[in-house]
């Protein structure tokens, strides 16, 4: 099954035990935002942190396995073409843009609006959301602790592929953000396919 | 004394009155030997066992100190707007708004609605994290043999759920957590190096900025690379005090920081609290 993902649109969909999940970044520095819970479970979900003690590394590529909040896999990163995604900045929303660039930027849509209008297919609300991975975004660690986001390092049809671990619930947000780099300024589609066990491609 | 009796149970529990052990907490507060405020101000004074947990719902302005009194606490901390807890502490937004992955003085503790749960007004540690989260009950179970509250190694998830199900929260209220006084640093590649505690006597003090619920778990960080369950006491102080107004040196720190405190106070006049 393949799907383009529009240019700041959310997407939604249930990957079963064993198959697994491609996201191409069709015109390169697009950052997905994405969420992922058991389906059977939602209250177990995606954990940022388990998943950076359990590889004891901020970044996620290829050999990474997405840890839940009660510290059993989820997914696992099984190709990634690019070699950095990020776990540590989580999703946009008008009210963190407020802090970040000031006032003017409430009107604009973000991360979070597409994942409270997704979730909410599947009953999830507000308090089911929580710190994300970003996919194809940068953000390094400066000695002093400085982080930010900044130019990405991903290009035009590069991919990466996850493995389902069990039957899981991805919740994603094709980032409108256009006030920092994370998309180029340019918030641009994404295309996402799902194939069988054992298929290849 | 005879508890075989209604007469001499209800002795025997009365007698115990007036015990002292050496994690507790002093009720009322004000019975804490040399307070670090004014006299009558103290809300909150106790001492958390190594691998417990404790909670407490705050006022705006109560200023609270978390000390490491040995050297192997770790103070895994949740925060949430009190009687409105789908406002609660974003560990992502805390680091990404204000350019750091390390907490310490000057920092803000940001809710998801873009406002100030809390600042960092004092910090003699320096040791802290925002990555690892707390322990989970498969994991401690992996490592210790058990994870369980009532276990000799409680995972802080376990004790996180305990303290959230006092406060009408479940677990899918429980998002990522920060901790205090065991710390990491992260290297150029993004891996990890477990940094440990700056030993004895390291305190924070936290300012609530909102009225706001507290969690804490004082439970081994989950990178500390030991293999034996290592924790030990935690002292907690909260006192009244005042919420950072306008004019303040950390209102005006950085931009990012003063939109915070902005949408914090517009909310609280809009709600007609201050």
């Amino acid at each position: 099954m393949k799907t383009v993902v529009p240019a700041r649109a959310a997407w939604s969909a249930v990957v079963r035990t064993g198959e697994t999940l491609t996201v191409t970044d069709l015109h390169g520095n697009q950052a997905v935002d994405f969420l992922v819970y058991d389906a059977h479970d939602t209250t177990v979900r995606y954990s940022a942190p388990d998943t950076i003690h359990a590889q004891g590394n901020l970044f996620l590529t290829t050999g990474s396995v997405l840890m839940s909040n009660e510290h059993t896999p989820l997914m696992t990163v099984v190709a990634d073409e690019v070699g950095r995604h990020d776990t540590v900045g989580g999703a946009c929303s008008k009210e963190s843009n407020t802090l970040r660039y000031g006032h003017h930027t409430w009107s604009q849509h973000a991360c979070v609006d597409n994942f409270l209008a997704e979730g909410a297919k599947y009953g999830l609300g507000k308090r089911d959301l929580v710190s994300n991975i970003n996919w194809y975004m940068n953000v390094p660690v400066e000695k002093d602790g400085t982080l930010g986001i900044v130019d990405g390092i991903s290009a035009p049809g590069l991919t990466l592929t996850l493995r389902a671990e069990c039957d899981v619930l991805v919740l994603v947000s094709n980032c409108p953000q256009i006030n920092n780099p994370c998309n180029g300024f340019e918030p641009t589609a994404v295309e996402m396919t799902i194939e069988a066990s054992g298929a290849t491609g | 004394m005879a508890t075989a009796t209604t007469y001499g149970a209800r002795a025997h529990a009365r007698a115990q009155e007036g015990s002292r052990t050496e994690a507790m907490p002093v009720v009322p507060a004000g019975a804490w030997p040399a307070p670090p405020c004014e006299a009558g101000h103290l809300v909150w004074a106790e001492t958390v066992a190594a691998g417990n947990y404790t909670h407490k719902v705050l006022a705006r302005g109560t200023e609270l100190r978390l000390t490491d009194l040995r050297g192997d606490a770790c103070a895994h901390l949740l925060l949430y707007a009190a009687d409105r807890p789908w406002e609660r502490l974003n560990v992502a937004d805390t680091v990404k708004v204000q350019w750091n992955a390390y907490l310490g003085e000057g920092q803000l503790l940001l809710s998801d609605q873009g406002r100030v749960l809390a600042s960092l007004v004092a910090d003699t540690s320096g040791r802290h994290d925002t990555l690892c989260g707390t322990s989970t009950l498969v994991r401690n179970t992996q490592r210790y043999g058990d994870g369980t509250p009532q276990s000799a190694s409680p995972a802080g998830r376990e004790l996180f759920k305990l303290a959230a199900a006092k406060n009408g929260l479940e677990p899918r209220d429980l998002p990522p957590s920060l901790s205090f006084f065991q710390g990491v640093e992260v290297r150029d590649d993004g891996s990890l190096d477990f940094t440990g505690s700056a030993g004895p006597g390291g305190s924070v003090t936290l300012r609530a900025e909102q009225d706001v619920t507290v969690l804490l778990a004082n439970v081994p960080h989950p990178a500390d690379p030991r293999t034996e369950y290592v924790s030990t006491p935690l002292e907690v102080l909260a006192w009244r005090a005042a919420a950072t107004a306008p004019g303040d040196p950390l209102w005006e720190a950085t931009p990012e920081g003063r939109r915070a405190f902005l949408n914090t106070a517009e909310f609280l006049a809009a709600r007609g609290i201050a």
